[in-house]
C-alpha cells in the first residue's frame, strides 16, 4: 500500500487536528508522521499516513476528507506520497 | 521521510504556479490496419484506437486524483495516415474518410485531439503523400479533433521544396475552408523539419514508424514554476540564474516521469519518453515570455532575447535529462504567440516581430508557432516562411516547425480568438517582398554538409 500525504491548509481554529485524527482512527488509518507550521498566516498541517488497513479505497477517503475540510473551513487534500518523494529525492 | 516544507513547495507549484502535466499521449501503431479495402481499413482503425485507448482517459483521471496533479490533456497519436491509407486511398476524399474515422474514435474514447493525419516527405512525396496533403483542407474543416503534420525536410535528406510550395497553398486553402472560425484549421496543421517520432504535443504529434505497437509519452509543463523560482534570485548572476532553472526543471520533470510510469503501469503499455518542454498556456503566470522578462528583458523580443531563450532552453534540458529515464519529443521551451499571454503582450507592444521570432527558433524547441498573419498573404510568401524555418532546422540538426494562421478577412492589428488552450493572437505583419521565383523553382534543397561547422 502506498503511503499517503494528507495536507490541511486554512485558518487556524480549535479542533482541526482532532477532527481529522478522529476520522483517520475511525477508518483504521495509521499516522506515521505529523507536523504543522504557519505560512503567511495560514495553518499548514501535514500527515504521512498508512491506509493499508483502511476498509475504504483512496478515492472515498479523499472525498470524505475533503468534505470534513469544507465543514470546518479548511482545505484537506490526500495525495500519494510518491509525488513528493519523486520531486524532492533523487 | 518527506518534510512539511517539501510538501508545501510541491503543492504551491500545483495550486499557485500552474504546475501540471500537459498531456499523456498514447501512441498507437496503425500499420497493421493497412490494406487495399478502404472500408475495412476504416473499420480496423476505429477498432484498434477504441480498444487500445479505452481506458486512457479514466487512467489519466485516476492519476490526477491520486497524486493531486492536474493532467490537462489525454491524447492519441497514430502512425502517419499517408502510410496507413496508401494502399486503400485513391482520391483525396478517400483520405478524408480516414480523418473522419479518427475523429469519431477520438470522440468515442474522450480525447480532445488525435494527431497523425500526417505524411513524411522530407525527400519527396509519393502519390499517397500528395493525396493526403491535398486532402488536409477538407479533413481539417470537416473534423473537430484531428491534427495534421507534414515533415518536409531533415538534416539527412534536405528539404522537399515541392512539398513546401504545395503546403503554402494548402495552408491558405485550410484557412479559407475554416474562415467562419477565424481559420482555426491552420492551428491544427504543423509543418516540420526533423520531426521527432515520439512527440506527445499537439498539433504535431504522430506515432513514428520507429515506434512499437503502443507507447505512453508524457509532456510536462511548468513555465509558471520557473518564473516564480526566478523571482527569488532577481539580480543574481548567470550562474545562480542557470542553477535555479536547472533545479526547477528537474523537479517539474520528475512529476512527468512519475505520471508516465503510473500511466504505463495502469494501461499496461510501455513508457516511451518524457518531453521536457516548457509549454505555456494563455493563463497569466503560465508564460515562457514572462520567464524571459524575469531574466531581465522588458518584453520578449528585446535585444538579448535570443541569448536569454538559449540559456533557458539549455538549462531546462540539463535539469530535465537527469530527472527522467528517457527524454524525447521536442524538449525545450515553446514560444507560441497565441498560447502565451506574455508573447501576445510583446507583439501588441511592438517588441516582437516575425523576424525576431525566427531568430528565437534557432535556439529553442520547435519554431514559428500559433502566429496569426493577414489572410491576404500570398501562398508563396507562406512557403517562403516555411522554407526559412525548415532551413534553420536542417542546418542546425534540430527540430523546427511552422504553425502559421493566415486569418481570412483579418489584417494587421486585428485580433483573432481561437479559444481554450489555443488562446488569442494579434495579426502580425509579414514582409511584403516577393519570393515567387524562389518558391516556383521546384525540386529539393540538397542535404547539408556535415563538417566545416561555421
Amino acid at each position: 500500500m502506498k503511503r499517503t500525504v494528507i495536507t490541511v491548509v486554512g485558518k487556524d481554529s480549535v479542533g482541526i487536528i482532532a477532527k481529522v485524527c478522529t476520522y483517520l482512527a475511525n477508518n483504521r488509518i495509521n499516522i506515521l508522521d505529523i507536523s504543522q507550521t504557519i505560512v503567511q498566516g495560514f495553518f499548514n498541517m501535514m500527515m504521512i499516513v498508512d491506509a493499508s488497513e483502511a476498509p475504504k479505497d483512496f478515492d472515498e477517503i479523499s472525498e470524505e476528507l475533503e468534505q470534513i475540510g469544507s465543514e470546518i473551513g479548511v482545505i484537506i487534500k490526500a495525495q500519494h506520497e510518491d509525488i513528493f518523494d519523486k520531486m524532492h529525492r533523487i | 521521510m518527506i518534510n512539511i516544507h517539501e510538501v508545501i513547495e510541491t503543492n504551491k507549484m500545483i495550486e499557485q504556479e500552474n504546475l501540471d502535466v500537459r498531456t499523456i499521449t498514447l501512441g498507437i501503431s496503425l500499420l497493421d490496419c493497412a490494406g487495399p479495402n478502404l472500408s475495412e481499413v476504416n473499420r480496423k482503425i476505429y477498432e484498434k484506437i477504441t480498444t487500445t485507448a479505452k481506458n486512457l482517459v479514466s487512467v489519466g483521471n485516476k492519476i490526477q486524483r491520486e497524486f493531486g496533479i492536474p493532467i490537462v490533456n489525454k491524447r492519441i497519436s497514430v502512425t502517419p495516415i499517408a502510410l496507413v491509407g496508401a494502399a486503400a486511398c485513391k482520391t483525396t476524399e478517400d483520405f478524408v474518410t480516414i480523418a473522419k474515422t479518427l475523429d469519431q474514435a477520438a470522440k468515442q474514447v474522450g480525447v480532445n485531439f488525435i494527431g497523425g493525419y500526417s505524411a513524411l516527405v522530407s525527400k519527396a512525396m509519393t502519390t499517397a503523400d500528395q493525396l493526403l496533403i491535398r486532402s488536409i483542407p477538407m479533413a481539417l474543416s470537416q473534423t473537430e479533433r484531428v491534427c495534421s503534420s507534414i515533415n518536409v525536410g531533415s538534416t539527412k535528406t534536405g528539404i522537399d521544396m515541392n512539398a513546401v510550395k504545395l503546403l503554402g497553398e494548402i495552408i491558405l486553402e485550410t484557412a479559407e475552408q475554416t474562415k467562419q472560425k477565424d481559420s482555426i484549421g491552420c492551428a491544427k496543421l504543423v509543418i516540420f523539419c526533423n520531426a521527432p517520432d515520439d512527440n506527445p504535443f499537439m498539433a504535431g504529434a504522430f506515432h513514428g514508424i520507429t515506434e512499437g505497437d503502443a507507447v505512453i509519452n508524457v509532456g510536462v509543463s511548468g513555465p509558471g514554476v520557473v518564473k516564480k523560482a526566478l523571482e527569488n534570485v532577481r539580480g543574481a548572476d548567470f550562474e545562480t540564474l542557470c542553477e535555479t532553472i536547472k533545479k526547477t526543471a528537474f523537479k517539474i520533470t520528475r512529476v512527468g516521469q512519475l505520471v508516465a510510469q503510473e500511466a504505463s503501469k495502469h494501461l499496461n503499455i510501455p513508457f516511451g519518453i518524457v518531453d521536457l518542454s516548457l509549454a505555456p498556456t494563455p493563463a497569466v503566470g503560465d508564460s515562457v515570455a514572462e520567464i524571459l522578462e524575469e531574466i531581465g528583458l522588458e518584453y520578449a523580443g528585446a535585444p538579448g532575447t535570443t541569448a536569454a531563450l538559449a540559456l533557458l532552453n539549455d538549462q531546462v534540458k540539463k535539469g530535465g535529462v537527469m530527472a527522467s529515464s528517457y527524454v524525447g519529443g521536442l524538449s525545450g521551451a515553446f514560444i507560441p504567440v497565441s498560447e502565451d499571454q506574455g508573447m501576445i503582450n510583446a507583439v501588441e507592444a511592438g517588441a516582437l516581430t516575425l523576424e525576431k521570432l525566427e531568430a528565437m527558433t534557432c535556439v529553442c524547441s520547435v519554431g514559428l508557432d500559433m502566429i496569426a498573419i493577414p489572410g491576404n498573404t500570398k501562398a508563396t510568401t507562406i512557403s517562403g516562411i516555411i522554407a526559412d524555418e525548415m532551413a534553420i532546422g536542417m542546418i542546425n540538426q534540430k527540430t523546427t516547425a511552422v504553425r502559421i494562421i493566415p486569418v481570412i478577412g483579418k489584417n494587421v492589428g486585428d485580433r483573432v480568438e481561437f479559444g481554450g488552450l489555443l488562446g488569442y493572437a494579434p495579426v502580425m505583419p509579414v514582409n511584403k517582398f516577393s519570393c515567387d521565383n524562389f518558391i516556383n523553382r521546384g525540386g529539393r534543397i540538397p542535404a547539408p554538409i556535415h563538417s566545416f561547422k561555421n
